[in-house]
């Protein structure tokens, strides 16, 4: 076993953070490594701080070491500290679990969640003593591959990745096992490593970007096409229909040292139906699967007790859509074992459905922030996302928060939108000021702080085809609302780089011939571009002015209906046809509803699975909105009694229940 | 409590030792009282911290708890906390203290360490220290509340020896200014750095003698229960 903790460990005390390096976390294992068993190095392309928590690498974490034909380790981006010192003392990148040399691994699969991360991916590679283009791999040097939502788009990271995985992990990475396993034991030769990626590319799921040719006409492509009749033409999207066979994580990972998301995170579901036509996740993770109430209460309960974390988060997309959620948090806050210190966070929250009773059972326990996501600052401007709240939703939230005793609540917003005027964009300071006008009659330490994010087109959006505000544009508008914001007390905002959202832009919905800009970005020294102090757009700029690339092509241009995207040959399971009406709907200022509860418009993303929406009750959420014959402005069912009672307790804290 | 801090673990921080008891006494299943207020916190207190990177044979901490402990439960806490803990951190013995007292390790008053100097020769070191300790006095700048000031840190370092090797066995005071390790290296030499550093003991004054905030007996194993000692 080639450990290099020996190397290593005295230059810990020259570092910042060493226990970043260290494992030691309360659900790490050391697995065997055998012969028979495929080994895995689960790795996230940036800090300890940042990767640790993801959930998608836990999981395959624990599935991967249950099996007995398979081992997993986790590794993570060393910071540029000790990069220096491992590249000067010889030191290969290694897994934290043991401290085993990546080399030694069968494949080194890494979590795609951001795109500026994609620097750092080619980083770990090299620092792994791995050649960076898959095409100079010997056969005894291990795979590269990916997962995660940026895998929806592969393309720019063409030449470097051996395979991809699209959509859930927890059945394929199985199936991938029994290959790579059949061919190590085969003897692992230059002539038999094609053949098994060539096999690999006929798992449902896996995507080998060797198995397929580009062919261009000047800036545009004309055809994606597979080299082999055997290569399926499209990939299709792995989607786990029963998310109750999947409790994962079992065991969550618990740091020693300071983590995002600190606190023990449970699923409770997958997938969006909400349709909002800016966000990837909603679209590519559809139909929504859900947690059984019951499990998520076991996944809860278990989790506390055995990880010691006094704060819980229930994760999805949107949580206040959880069938079942009032119970489920007022389950955690008056489970007596936990004395009701335990805090519930519910990340992202629809104003739409954060309803009084929901705040009343939060605050009932330690209080964390509340975050909400309007997303756009006027009404127009939200049915042309198609996020369906109404101002009066967002005000009826906050209400509810500040009167349950909140006093600082954080918001969301976009700009740079499809067809956005400077009115809309004001509009995000009037939501702002308005929601500050409202904790002030509360209470008057309110503090309301509005973050600004620049829209970048995602592919499998509807907004696909859309060219992306210009930085100078976003620059603009963001300085419209920094001028509104200036002498507004209690409000405060925040706003995303243009910079970094331009080059977010270019490797989102960028093709193969990114693949040497993202390279050069990366040999020029461009790591951590997901950090503000390190993003340097310059090494961007010149990356494609070298390569003869043209910003406007990949970043400003509205794409047209016929052309072929460089991600037409991946399948998130939407008809693109559906996806260019409803980019015309949005153009049209169409909204559209919630399909879990109104008709099916067939998107393609149920009937091309044969899943359905898989909810834990048949009664929609309180407050939902877009169809459920609610009324949006005040939240209630019909039927129930208004006004909803402000139930505002504290248990005593230590008081035994 | 007294516990120890060794191994890979020594490079978590301070910061971090209290996050991981916080987590571990919750595991446990410990009754620890809470602070009251808008964010309630445990009541937990340290004794002095200690650097990153450093490993040590005792440190301290106090916990409150809502209910007290009979002596059973007092000699079991070692095993039960055991699994609560991570790799490398281990409880060595347990004191009752009655409600209102003193914390001990409030009281301090130096730290024995054995201090590895990195990159130098046994010889060199152990003429370095010779000539330290003959000196009247050792003077250092040091940065105190963003201001430099030098002090004469000789009174501090209440004893020392090279114990073989390049591994010295100091003891510095903790008050009424305190002498880091660090600082004591380069008190003696400035080019010094320091390799391994363990506390090997953290002394009190109690009644005119020197003694250890919590004593561990010469035998491997601790005596779960300690005596309070009469202050």
């Amino acid at each position: 076993m080639v450990s290099v903790w020996t190397q290593l460990e005295p230059h810990l005390a020259d570092v910042e953070k060493p226990a970043r390096y260290i494992g030691l976390e309360l659900g790490a294992q050391r697995p065997e490594h055998r012969p028979g068993r495929v080994s895995w190095l689960l790795t996230y392309p940036d800090t300890y701080e940042i990767g640790l928590p993801n959930q998608g690498l836990q999981i395959l974490y624990e599935i991967l070491n249950e099996r007995d034909d398979a081992v997993a380790e986790r590794a993570y981006a060393p910071w540029g500290d000790l990069e220096a010192v491992m590249r000067r003392e010889r030191i290969p990148l290694f897994s934290v679990d043991t401290h085993r040399a990546a080399g030694d691994f069968d494949v080194l699969a890494f979590n795609l969640s951001a795109e500026l991360t994609y620097t750092n991916l080619l980083n770990c590679i090299d620092l792994a003593g791995i050649p960076v283009r898959a095409a100079d791999r010997r056969p005894e040097q291990p795979l590269i591959a990916a997962g995660g939502h940026c895998t929806y788009n592969p393309e720019p990271l063409a030449d470097f990745l051996d395979f991809v995985v699209v959509g859930d992990g927890e059945e394929v990475v199985s199936e991938i096992t029994a290959v790579l396993a059949g061919w190590k034991a085969s003897g692992g030769t230059e002539g038999s490593r094609r053949g098994m990626l060539r096999e690999l590319s006929r798992v449902e799921g896996v995507y080998v970007p060797s198995m397929y040719e580009v062919d261009y006409e000047g800036p545009a492509i004309r055809a994606i096409r597979p080299r082999y009749p055997d290569v399926p033409e499209r990939v299709e999207k792995r989607t786990i229909a029963d998310l109750a066979a999947w409790p994962y994580p079992r065991n969550q990972l618990v740091p020693l040292t300071e983590v995002v998301h600190d606190r023990l995170n449970v699923e409770v579901f997958r997938g969006c139906t909400r349709g909002c036509r800016f966000c990837q996740a909603g679209m590519i993770t559809r139909p929504v699967r859900e947690r059984p109430a019951e499990q998520v209460r076991t996944m809860v309960s278990e989790g506390l007790r055995r990880t010691g974390y006094d704060e819980v988060a229930l994760t999805s997309l949107s949580t206040a859509d959880f069938s079942g959620i009032e119970s489920v948090v007022q389950g955690i806050v008056d489970d007596p074992s936990t004395c009701g210190q335990v805090s519930v966070s519910l990340p992202s929250l629809r104003v739409d459905a954060f309803t009084v009773g929901i705040a009343a059972q939060i605050q009932k326990a330690r209080r964390t922030g509340l975050t909400f996501a309007p997303e756009a600052g006027t009404w127009r401007m939200r049915q042309i996302i198609n996020k369906l709240i109404r101002e009066e939703d967002l005000y009826g939230a906050v209400t509810s928060a500040f009167s349950q005793g909140w006093r600082r609540v954080k918001l969301y917003f976009l700009t740079g939108l499809p067809s956005e005027t400077d009115e809309d964009t004001l509009g995000i300071y009037e939501l702002a000021r308005n929601c500050v006008e409202i904790g002030r009659s509360y209470t008057k330490g309110v503090s309301v702080k509005a973050s600004v994010g620049g829209f970048v087109p995602k592919p499998f959006t509807p907004f696909q085809w859309f060219g992306q505000n210009t930085v100078e544009e976003l620059y603009r508008k963001i300085g419209l609302l920094r001028d509104a914001t200036r002498r507004s007390k209690g409000l405060q905002l925040t706003w995303h780089d243009p910079r970094a959202t331009l080059a977010e832009g270019l490797a989102s919905r960028g093709d193969r011939r990114l693949g040497p800009v993202i390279e050069q970005v990366w040999r020029r020294g461009g790591t951590f571009q997901e950090w503000s102090e390190h993003f340097r757009l310059e090494l961007w700029l010149e990356a494609m002015a070298d390569h003869g690339l043209d910003l406007d092509w990949y970043a400003y241009r509205h794409r047209t209906e016929t052309e072929v995207l460089p991600w037409d040959h991946i399948s998130a399971g939407l008809h693109k046809d559906f996806l260019w009406q409803d980019w015309q709907d949005a153009l049209a200022e169409v909204g559209l509803p919630d399909c879990r509860w109104t008709p099916c418009y067939d998107c393609g993303a149920c009937t091309g699975y044969g899943i359905e929406h898989v909810v834990a009750s048949a009664v929609a959420p309180a407050g939902g909105s877009q169809g459920t014959g609610q009324d949006l402005s005040t939240g209630h069912l019909p039927g129930t009694s208004v006004p909803v009672e402000l139930r505002s307790f504290r248990k005593p804290v230590g008081a035994s229940s | 409590m007294r516990f120890s801090k060794q191994g890979k673990i020594r490079f978590t921080s301070h910061r971090d030792v209290a996050r991981i008891w916080e987590r571990a006494l919750r595991r446990a299943e410990l009754p620890i009282a809470y602070t009251e207020g808008y964010s309630p916190r445990p009541k937990l207190s340290f004794g002095l911290a200690l650097s990153t990177g450093y490993e040590s044979h005792g440190e301290y901490l106090d916990v409150a708890l809502r209910d007290p402990l009979g002596d059973a439960e007092l000699d079991e806490l070692p095993r039960r906390l055991a699994p609560a803990l991570p790799e490398g951190i281990e409880v060595q013995a347990v004191v009752a203290l009655p409600a209102g007292a003193v914390s001990l390790q409030q009281a301090v008053t130096s730290c024995t360490w054995h201090i590895e100097v990195g990159a130098a020769l046994p010889s060199a070191v152990a003429h370095a220290m010779a000539d330290a300790l003959a000196a009247p006095e050792l003077v250092v700048t040091r940065q105190r509340k963003g201001r430099s000031v030098t002090d004469d840190v000789r009174p501090a370092i209440l004893d020392a020896e090279v114990l073989g090797g390049t591994t010295i066995e100091a003891e510095l005071a903790t008050q009424p200014r305190g002498l880091r390790p660090a600082e004591f290296l380069a008190a003696v030499d400035p080019t010094w750095r320091a390799g391994r550093v363990t506390r090997i003991k953290q002394w009190t004054q109690v009644g005119g003698a020197r003694r250890e905030v919590i004593d561990l007996p010469p035998a491997a194993t601790p005596p779960p229960h300690a005596e309070v000692r009469a202050s």
